[in-house]
């Protein structure tokens, strides 16, 4: 395996992609995941998807389009979607969830429709479903890379804003913080992140990258440091494991990851079960 | 303390969710040093009147004024405290200590794109310490008791040293003899710190020997004035305390306006 790594470029591609995933997409999970969004992850995702269709569609109707990472278009749908949903959560004050699925069936209604046009399944579109080990060019490590650092950063210059509205809206506000900016800046970061993972994870799973590694370390964690570092753990551990069995036994790295991320939450509700029996009974 | 800087000034300030007025030609003013108990049943618009003076809603008739500063344009929030009624009713499974969330009050002090300033931990402690909670600050928030969170909470609130806390019914789910040492701990703000103190409370009972002013709110405010003003009151007002209708307030001072 080491061998073929420093062999393969695109074996270096797909880990380092799915080392620097394995940081942002349970780092912005710890956020998502308290504040309650898990959902709206998911919906992203979706769009995400007939983004990448719209684009595999756009190449086979103008050829010079192919020269277009999909990226792109994937990102600029997650983005767009991100802002529907929130322009639709102020539309349905009161039934603020429902913007979900509108978004969420729109954007896979919209995917079916340019994956019918463009004749159906190819094994590129299976990559981007499922993600793929082989499939990750140098073109897209270097666009996650330029992504995951601007989502760091943004991510440390509003940490302080985004812990306070995420525990306590109100108190947020009543310290008069820009909440609605901050929950904006944050769900972009959301959108772009969700595009950069689905090479590796592939679209179906990415929210799976983002909330499962979190479900696990907040079982543990006593503090919100403590989450945050617990879940980039899990998640690291998750897509390092996933990466080297997909390659190995030539399966999708999505499966392969989500598989061990839930593996590994299932072991921490079992030991703190453990645990807490032993406590009773001790 | 008794001074006569004006803190909060309100005017003829109205305000309705929907189609009732829920607050109708409210005056109030607030001085640096006082401790104002804001009194009403439920649904009296109590949580309203503070929402509007911390900005949590937009206000829609009359005048408020913040430190002298019209709320539209008033920047200086770091400076009031907020203890909302639904503290103690936040996400228990939220993953953070005590320290992360006391220290959280500083952030609108420490401004954006800023980390916490190196000397918070002190800070932290120095708030704790206060509440008498400083053993608490590497446990896990959610696995307090409603009290101990609540001293949490206020801790939280006055760790960047706010010149005016607001607290919305803090003592629902303390139990009664905790419900006496917090109110000696505001006591010892507001004569220590020369901290402004308003609260919204049910205890009609207990508050009035700790307290320097109180208002009764049922919509309008039908009394507002110091304790010895309200001491001197006839027994009508009396028999609101042992616990009926604000109607009877309202007959008598309706057209009296507020004792400012
Ligand atoms: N967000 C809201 N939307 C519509 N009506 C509200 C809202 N919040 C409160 N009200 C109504 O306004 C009135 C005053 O409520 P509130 O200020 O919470 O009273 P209190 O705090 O004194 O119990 C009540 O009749 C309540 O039903
Ligand atoms: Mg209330």
């Amino acid at each position: 395996m080491i061998e073929s790594l420093f062999q393969f470029e695109f074996l270096q591609n797909a880990f380092i992609t799915g080392i620097i995933i394995g940081i942002i997409a349970p780092l912005l999970g710890v956020f998502i995941v308290v504040r309650k969004l898990a959902l709206i992850a998911d919906a992203l995702s979706h769009v995400t998807l007939s983004g990448i269709a719209a684009s595999l569609l756009i190449s086979k109707w103008w050829v010079p389009f192919a020269a277009v990472n999909p990226l792109y278009t994937g990102m600029l749908f997650s983005v767009v979607g991100a802002l529907l949903i929130e322009k639709l959560r102020t539309v349905y004050k009161h039934y603020e969830e429902l913007a979900i699925p509108i978004i969420m069936s729109f954007g896979v209604g919209l995917g079916v429709i340019f994956i019918s046009l463009a004749n159906g399944f190819t094994t590129d579109l299976f990559g981007y479903l499922f993600g793929s080990v082989s499939a990750v060019s140098r073109t897209d490590l270097y666009i996650v890379i330029i992504i995951s650092v601007i989502v760091i950063i943004t991510i440390t210059a509003i940490y302080k804003e985004l812990f306070v509205l995420s525990f306590d809206e109100e108190h947020g506000q009543s310290l008069g913080l820009p909440a609605k900016l901050i929950h904006f800046i944050f769900i972009v970061t959301v959108a772009l992140v969700i595009a950069i993972s689905m090479r590796i994870v592939g679209i179906l799973l990415v929210s799976a990258l983002m909330t499962l590694p979190v479900a696990a370390s907040i079982r543990l964690a006593k503090s919100f440091k403590q989450a945050i570092i617990y879940s980039i753990l899990f998640g690291e551990l998750s897509v390092i494991g996933g990466l080297i069995s997909a390659y190995y036994l030539d399966l999708a790295p999505g499966g392969t990851i989500v598989v061990i991320a839930a593996g590994i939450l299932l072991v921490t509700i079992l030991y703190k079960k453990l645990r807490l029996n032993f406590k009773i009974v001790g | 303390m008794k001074t006569n800087t004006p803190v909060i000034e309100i005017n003829h300030l109205d305000y309705r969710y929907d189609y009732d007025f829920v607050l109708e030609n409210i005056q109030l003013k607030v001085n640096k040093g006082d401790f104002l108990a804001i009194v009403g049943p439920n649904g009296s618009g109590k949580s309203t009147l503070l929402r509007l003076i911390l900005g949590l809603l937009k206000k829609q008739d009359g005048q408020l004024l913040l430190f002298g500063e019209q709320i539209d344009t008033f920047t200086g929030w770091d400076k009031i405290g907020f203890v909302s009624q639904k503290a103690n009713s936040f996400n228990t499974g939220f993953p953070a200590t005590v320290y992360e969330v006391v220290r959280s009050g500083l952030t609108k002090k420490t401004g954006m794109f800023r980390f916490y300033p190196k000397d918070s931990k002190e800070k932290v402690l120095a708030a704790l310490r206060s509440v008498d909670m400083e053993e608490y600050i590497d446990r896990n928030i959610g696995e307090l008791s409603g009290g101990q969170q609540q001293r949490v909470f206020i801790a939280r609130a006055i760790i960047s040293n706010p010149e005016v806390l607001i607290l919305d019914e803090p003592t629902v789910g303390v139990d009664i003899q905790r419900v006496e040492v917090f109110y000696q701990l505001l006591n010892r703000l507001n004569n220590e710190r020369g901290m402004t103190i308003v609260i919204v409370t049910h205890d009609i009972g207990t508050i009035t020997d700790k307290v320097s002013h109180i208002a009764f709110l049922n919509r309008s405010i039908h009394f507002y004035g110091t304790i010895e003003e309200m001491k001197r009151l006839d027994n009508e007002v009396m028999s609101f305390f042992y616990g009926h209708n604000m109607h009877l307030l309202t007959s008598n001072y309706e057209h009296g306006g507020a004792r400012v």
